[in-house]
């Protein structure tokens, strides 16, 4: 298998638990040869237990005990698949409503997300939901699988009717990339495999468009951005003057000789080296780990931001989000979080909440402002110190942040700042 | 297409070297979980990139079952002199020597759910806030779930249903004291992505993983290795075979399969055709649908 120049691709699926969806993904572990002997026999044997008739794919996708007893996804899962032409990470993640904040997180660090709809039942609130959370998280691809076309009679008509009904409220979406593919995961038809059935349709299955999708686009290549995780100050001999700013480039393009600006100090110097343990780089980009060298010695930790000096990101305390509450104990009016925010952390405040936002209709919510689990709203967050932010839809990495409550040390709320 | 993209694994490698940053970054006192398997050499591979040219600037933690293969602790003790990195050794002998656990009883008795206290026991001795194991995602249903920053409690324990959400790049390794933290560098691995990165970066891993000619009997589908901690049942007969092993761990439950392959290029070939999961040779997994999760929960790697 040639795999040099395979790219990986994180995908994330949605949908409730009649629609299909482990079943989608079990067909696609299963098409694509991702299911070993051993494992194939453990969901056969459950299958039979159960009484279901041949092999139950829905099963390969179970994983915790609670979910097994009550049949339904709880957390966040991560499955694997390669191909001879990419590498996939799937997160799948239940559909239900009071699992929001596990679409959220799946749905953060996905290239592409996966909406399941039961063609028997077309566009349901469910839909609207994940359509607006792929849009919200910018998930940049988007792909609409209208499922159980076999008990739709393989309509075209039925497919087409589906597709103007998610286009109706799709315009008010930012997700630019929609695609619709007609499936039945259960027989396999459009999932692996082209479909024998829906001669209508033209496209590719879903597997090839996974495969194809144009996604080195999806990271940011312009605005350069460095944060700083920890600085390398070896203990040796031969390195003693040595003093390497560690981190993972989340966008743009760095190279040695570069202008640059360390925030929020405003120190200003040029960039000596980009260090390997295999050798110094002749550029780096996102999302590559290196060590960068200044040429001059200046104060750097953890926290700051390197940035080229003809662009850079707005040091500022105040600003707009988005916020999804994540956590059981609703969030407290004016109280104070930590919030991490690339490797910087401060303390912040929820100075205003704005409007909550239905997910269902799309529409504003004004009057109840109290933000319990899953909800999404719009805030003023002020920090105790400036933050190098990045509005969100240009930057996943330097637009995003969570808030941290400090009496708990739980992760309470994820934020996209606008 | 633009030159500006990673291959899958550089991407692999690079997110694996920012969860080993932040480790170091958030935690006071992290140690690396070092088993002599391929997985935790993969990850101490990753550590001495990540920090270079410093050194790995926390030690290795070996849980020391007593039933290693000899093989193993010497790959072991020859990496941690050439990293000059410090060795820390949990061992399970001391642990039912002191009366902390007692030996499994029975025809399949191992040592293998004795590791959990002893590992507490080592990770509360040395105060250890954080250790960094070579655990991925798709060896195991019950680890697919799991965070790359995983919150264990002043037990040790693991809560499946009540872990903090991980979204984009940030990782929350806030705690209190007495709790700690496991973290996952590999997660996103799988066993072809390990064996694909072993061969292109050339990392060295114990002669077991290739084939050699060896003792054994067959046991449970598959060849255990006679050693002194075997005792040969009623029909069972040794035989010399040449196999290699797929994944390390205890001597007396980690069976062998039949194998020619005794390069890494080989090895790669013969992974990315097998029809079984690496897993599949281990006893230890083999005991109840959930076995993994309920040792997890305990505390276990």
């Amino acid at each position: 298998m040639k795999i040099d120049n395979n790219q990986l691709l994180r995908f994330t699926t949605a949908g409730s638990v009649d629609d299909g969806k482990s079943t989608l993904i079990g067909r696609l572990l299963y098409d694509s040869k991702a299911i070993f002997e051993d494992q194939l026999a453990a969901v056969e044997t459950t299958s039979k237990k159960k009484g279901h008739a041949g092999v139950d794919l829905a099963l390969f996708t179970d994983g915790l005990r609670d979910e097994r007893e009550q049949g339904i996804t709880i957390d966040v899962a991560y499955r694997y698949f390669t191909t001879p032409k990419r590498k996939f990470i799937i997160a799948d993640t239940p559909g239900h409503i009071q699992y929001t904040r596990n679409m959220v997180t799946g749905a953060s660090t996905a290239n592409a997300a996966l909406i399941l709809i039961d063609a028997r039942n077309g566009v349901i609130e469910q839909t609207k939901r994940h359509a607006f959370i792929a849009s919200l998280l910018q998930i940049p691809h988007l792909i609409v699988c209208i499922n159980k076309m076999d008990l739709v009679d393989y309509s075209e008509q039925v497919y087409n009717d589906i597709i103007i009904q998610f286009e109706e409220f799709s315009s008010k979406l930012y997700t630019k990339d929609i695609q619709f593919l007609p499936i039945s995961a259960l027989d396999g038809d459009n999932v692996v495999n082209r479909s024998t059935r829906m001669d209508w349709y033209q496209g590719a299955p879903l597997l090839h468009t996974l495969e194809h999708m144009h996604i080195s686009s999806d990271i940011n290549k312009i605005d350069a951005r460095f944060p700083v995780q920890t600085v390398i100050r070896p203990q040796r001999d031969e390195f003693i003057d040595y003093r390497g700013y560690a981190g993972r480039v989340a966008s743009g393009i760095f190279r040695p000789g570069d202008a640059i600006t360390v925030l929020p100090s405003g120190f200003t110097s040029k960039i000596k080296s980009i260090d390997t343990l295999e050798g110094t780089l002749e550029e780096a980009f996102a999302p590559m780990s290196a060590a960068i060298t200044l040429e001059d010695d200046i104060d750097v930790s953890r926290g700051d931001m390197i940035v080229k000096t003809n662009n850079k990101p707005t040091p500022t305390q105040e600003f707009d989000a988005m916020l999804c509450w994540l956590h059981n104990d609703a969030a407290r009016p004016r109280a104070k979080y930590t919030i991490l925010h690339t490797s910087n952390e401060q303390k912040a405040m929820i100075k205003e909440v704005l409007y909550k936002i239905d997910i269902n209709t799309y529409s504003r919510e004004e009057e109840n402002k109290e933000l319990g689990m899953n909800d999404i709203a719009r805030i003023k967050v002020r920090t105790t110190r400036p933050l190098m932010i990045d509005e969100y839809r240009d930057n996943r990495i330097t637009g995003s942040f969570i808030l941290i409550d400090d009496a708990t040390h739980e992760t309470v709320a994820a934020g996209m700042i606008l | 297409m633009s030159r500006y993209y990673l291959n899958y694994l550089d991407e692999l490698e690079s997110e694996a070297i920012f969860i080993l940053r932040e480790v170091w970054a958030q935690f006071q006192n992290p140690v690396i979980l070092f088993s002599g398997g391929k997985d935790s050499i993969v990850v101490t591979h990753l550590a001495k990139k990540a920090f270079y040219p410093s050194r790995i600037p926390f030690p290795l933690m070996h849980v020391d079952t007593g039933h290693n293969f000899p093989e193993t602790i010497r790959f072991r003790d020859d990496l941690i002199n050439e990293l000059e990195a410090q060795l820390i050794v949990g061992s399970v002998q001391e642990s039912i020597d002191q009366g902390r656990v007692a030996e499994e009883r029975g025809k399949n008795a191992t040592r293998n759910a004795l590791q959990i206290t002893t590992l507490l026991d080592a990770i509360e001795m040395h105060k250890v806030d954080c250790a960094i194991g070579g655990g991925r995602r798709d060896e195991e249903k019950a680890r697919a779930k799991e965070r790359f920053f995983s919150h264990r409690d002043d037990f040790g324990q693991w809560d499946p249903k009540n872990q903090r959400p991980e979204l984009w790049n940030l990782l929350n390794g806030k705690h209190f004291e007495g709790e700690h933290f496991r973290a996952f560098p590999i997660s996103n691995w799988t066993e072809m992505d390990v064996w694909n990165y072993i061969l292109r970066e050339n990392i060295k891993i114990p002669s077991l993983y290739f084939a050699h000619e060896r003792e054994v009997v067959w046991r449970s589908n598959s060849w255990i290795p006679v050693s002194e901690h075997l005792k040969l049942e009623d029909g069972e007969k040794v035989l010399t075979k040449k196999i290699r092993f797929r994944t390390l761990g205890d001597i007396t439950i980690t069976g062998g399969i039949e194998s020619e392959a005794d390069t890494l290029e080989k090895i790669v070939t013969e992974v990315a055709a097998m029809k079984q999961t690496e897993r599949g040779n281990r006893s230890d997994d083999k005991r109840s649908e959930t076995a993994m999760e309920d040792r997890k929960r305990q505390g276990y790697f």
